[in-house]
C-alpha cells in the first residue's frame, strides 16, 4: 500500500465485502463491488449506499459566524432557518474556485456545518483560517471524527426509516436536515450527489459501523467511488477537480445561481461581476456524440476542421442512457445549445453537438 | 486465477495470438478482460488498415477507463469481429472464444518476441 494513505472507518467492511480498493483523494476507497453497472442501477431503482467517510467536516460558530461565512461562501446564509443546507463555493478573489461545499445552518445558535471534498480538507481548513482574522469565530476541523454514509435512491426513504427505526426521517425535505438522538449526535441530511432522492448520514465510526451492517441486512447494496462518478455525472452535477478548480470559475461552469451577487460583498464578488457582464471566454456544456465510442477526460473537442476549441472534463457511455456524453470547457462561441463539435478520441473524431449537462432527469424529493 | 490457454502466443501488453498459416487471430488475455471490468466498447481498425507491431491499433472501453490494444505482429488486417460492435461484453464472456482481428502479417518473424502460455503465466498475476 502507498505511504501516506488514509483508511476509512469503514475500510475492512469493503475489504471483506471484497471491493476493488484504489486510492482516491488521499484515501484508500472502493471503487466497486459487484460492478460499476450494477451499483449504479440499483442506485436508479432501488437503494445503494456509499462510504463517503472520507468528506471534511469544518464547524464555524462564534458571534461573527454568519457574516464570515457569507464572507467566504457564494450562497447567501443571512438568516435561513436551522436545519437548513446550502449549497456553493468558496472563491479565491479571481473567481476561481477553491472548493465546492455544503453549508449547513446547526441548530445551535451561531453555529454551521461545512462539508467540504476530502482532497481539498487542508487546502480548505488552511484558506478558512487565512480569512478569520477581523471575525470573532472559531473554525475546528473535525473530518477525522466524523464517518458518513450516502444511502441513495427511490427506497432510500423506506430503508432509511426502517434502519433507523425513525419515521421522522420521512418528513424532512430536499436540502434540510435533523439531528437524530441516538446516545450520540447523528446528523440526518436529506441530500446526495447522485440525482435520487436519499439522506447522507453523519456519525460517529462506531455508529458508521452498525449502521453500514444494519443497511447491508436491510438489502441496501453497498455502492463505490465507480457509480458515484456516473451517477452524478448523469444528474449535471460537477466534479472538483474536473468541471471546477482554481482554473475554472461558477460562471464559466454555469453554477451562477448558487452565487448570490446581490450580497454586499463575498470573495471572490467582484470577479464574477465582472464575467456576468463582460462574458467568459469559454464555458462547461455538455456533449452527446452520435457513437457509441466514449469521450474521456482530456480529449480534444473540435470544430470540422479540426480547429481545437475545448476539451473533455468527464465523459461516459451513460449506463442510464445508452448514450456517449460528456461535460466540456469549450470556447464560448460554440456553447449553444445545438451547436455541432466533434471530438477526437485516439485516432479517430466523432461528430456531436451541445446538449443540455443535466442528461438524466433527476428525482428528488421537493 | 485467470485463465491462460496452451498453444496460443502472448504479448507483454495482454494480447493473444492465436497463428493460421499467415494470418494472426488476436484478442485480449483473460486477464486483461477482468482487470477492465464490464467492457461497454471495442475501437476495432477496419479491415485494410495496417498495424503495426507494439503500436495501438484500438482500444478496449470499460465504464470507468479505457485501455489500448497494441498490435503483437504487423501486417494488414483482413477481418475484424463484427459481433464486438453490438455485443462487447462477449470479450468479458470468453476472452479467447471472442477474437478481435485478423492480420495477415507482413513479418512472421515477430512472433518470436511473443511468449508462450508458461511464460505469460508469470507476468498475468
Amino acid at each position: 500500500m502507498e505511504d501516506n494513505l488514509k483508511l476509512t472507518c469503514l475500510y475492512d467492511k469493503h475489504v471483506a465485502l471484497g471491493a476493488k480498493m484504489s486510492p482516491f483523494a488521499g484515501f484508500m476507497m472502493p471503487i466497486q463491488y459487484s460492478g460499476i453497472a450494477d451499483e449504479h442501477i440499483a442506485v436508479r431503482t432501488r437503494v445503494g449506499m456509499f462510504d463517503v467517510s472520507h468528506m471534511g467536516e469544518i464547524f464555524i460558530s462564534g458571534p461573527d459566524a454568519e457574516r464570515y461565512v457569507n464572507h467566504i461562501f457564494t450562497n447567501d446564509v443571512r438568516g435561513i432557518a436551522p436545519g437548513t443546507i446550502l449549497y456553493g463555493m468558496m472563491l479565491y478573489p479571481t473567481g476561481g474556485v477553491v472548493d465546492d461545499l455544503l453549508v449547513y445552518k446547526e441548530f445551535a445558535p451561531d453555529s454551521f456545518l461545512l462539508v467540504v471534498n476530502a482532497s481539498n480538507i487542508d487546502k480548505d481548513y488552511e484558506w478558512m483560517l487565512a480569512q478569520a482574522p477581523g471575525y470573532d469565530v472559531r473554525i475546528d476541523n473535525r473530518s477525522e471524527e466524523w464517518g458518513q454514509i450516502a444511502v441513495q435512491g427511490p427506497e432510500a426513504e423506506k430503508v432509511v426509516v426502517e434502519v433507523l427505526g425513525w419515521p421522522g426521517a420521512a418528513d424532512l425535505a430536499f436540502y434540510t436536515f435533523a439531528d437524530f438522538e441516538c446516545g450520540e449526535r447523528m446528523i440526518v441530511s436529506r441530500t446526495g450527489y447522485t440525482g435520487e432522492d436519499g439522506f447522507e448520514i453523519y456519525a460517529s465510526p462506531e455508529m458508521v459501523n452498525r449502521l453500514w451492517d444494519d443497511f447491508l441486512k436491510a438489502g441496501v447494496t453497498p455502492c463505490g467511488l465507480g457509480c458515484r462518478d456516473t451517477l452524478r455525472f448523469e444528474a449535471g452535477l460537477p466534479l472538483y477537480g474536473d468541471e471546477l478548480s482554481a482554473d475554472i470559475t461558477p460562471v464559466e461552469a454555469g453554477l451562477s445561481m448558487f452565487c448570490k451577487l446581490d450580497k454586499d460583498e463575498f470573495i471572490g464578488k467582484d470577479a464574477l461581476v465582472r464575467q456576468k457582464a463582460e462574458g467568459t471566454e469559454k464555458k462547461l456544456v455538455g456533449i452527446e456524440i452520435f457513437d457509441k465510442a466514449i469521450p474521456r477526460a482530456g480529449y480534444p473537442v473540435e470544430l470540422e476542421d479540426g480547429t481545437p476549441v475545448g476539451v473533455v472534463t468527464t465523459g461516459y457511455r451513460s449506463i442510464s442512457l445508452d448514450r456517449s456524453i460528456c461535460f466540456a470547457l469549450v470556447d464560448s462561441a460554440y456553447s449553444k445549445l445545438g451547436t455541432p463539435l466533434w471530438i477526437r478520441i485516439r485516432k479517430k473524431v466523432f461528430p456531436g453537438k451541445v446538449v443540455k449537462k443535466r442528461f438524466y432527469q433527476t428525482n428528488y424529493k421537493k | 486465477m485467470s485463465k491462460i490457454i496452451e498453444g496460443l502466443l502472448y504479448s507483454d501488453s495482454h494480447e493473444w495470438v492465436k497463428v493460421d498459416g499467415d494470418i494472426a487471430v488476436i484478442g485480449v488475455s483473460d486477464f486483461a478482460q477482468a482487470e477492465m471490468g464490464d467492457i461497454t466498447y471495442v475501437d476495432m481498425p477496419e479491415v485494410d488498415d495496417e498495424v503495426t507491431k507494439g503500436e495501438d491499433f484500438g482500444a478496449l472501453e470499460s465504464v470507468k477507463a479505457s485501455s489500448e490494444l497494441y498490435a503483437p505482429v504487423s501486417g494488414v488486417v483482413v477481418e475484424v469481429n463484427d459481433a464486438l460492435e453490438d455485443a462487447p461484453e462477449l470479450v468479458n464472456e470468453d476472452a479467447f472464444a471472442n477474437w478481435i482481428i485478423k492480420v495477415r502479417m507482413s513479418d512472421e518473424s515477430e512472433l518470436d518476441d511473443l511468449m508462450d502460455a508458461a511464460a505469460y503465466a508469470e507476468i498475468a498475476k
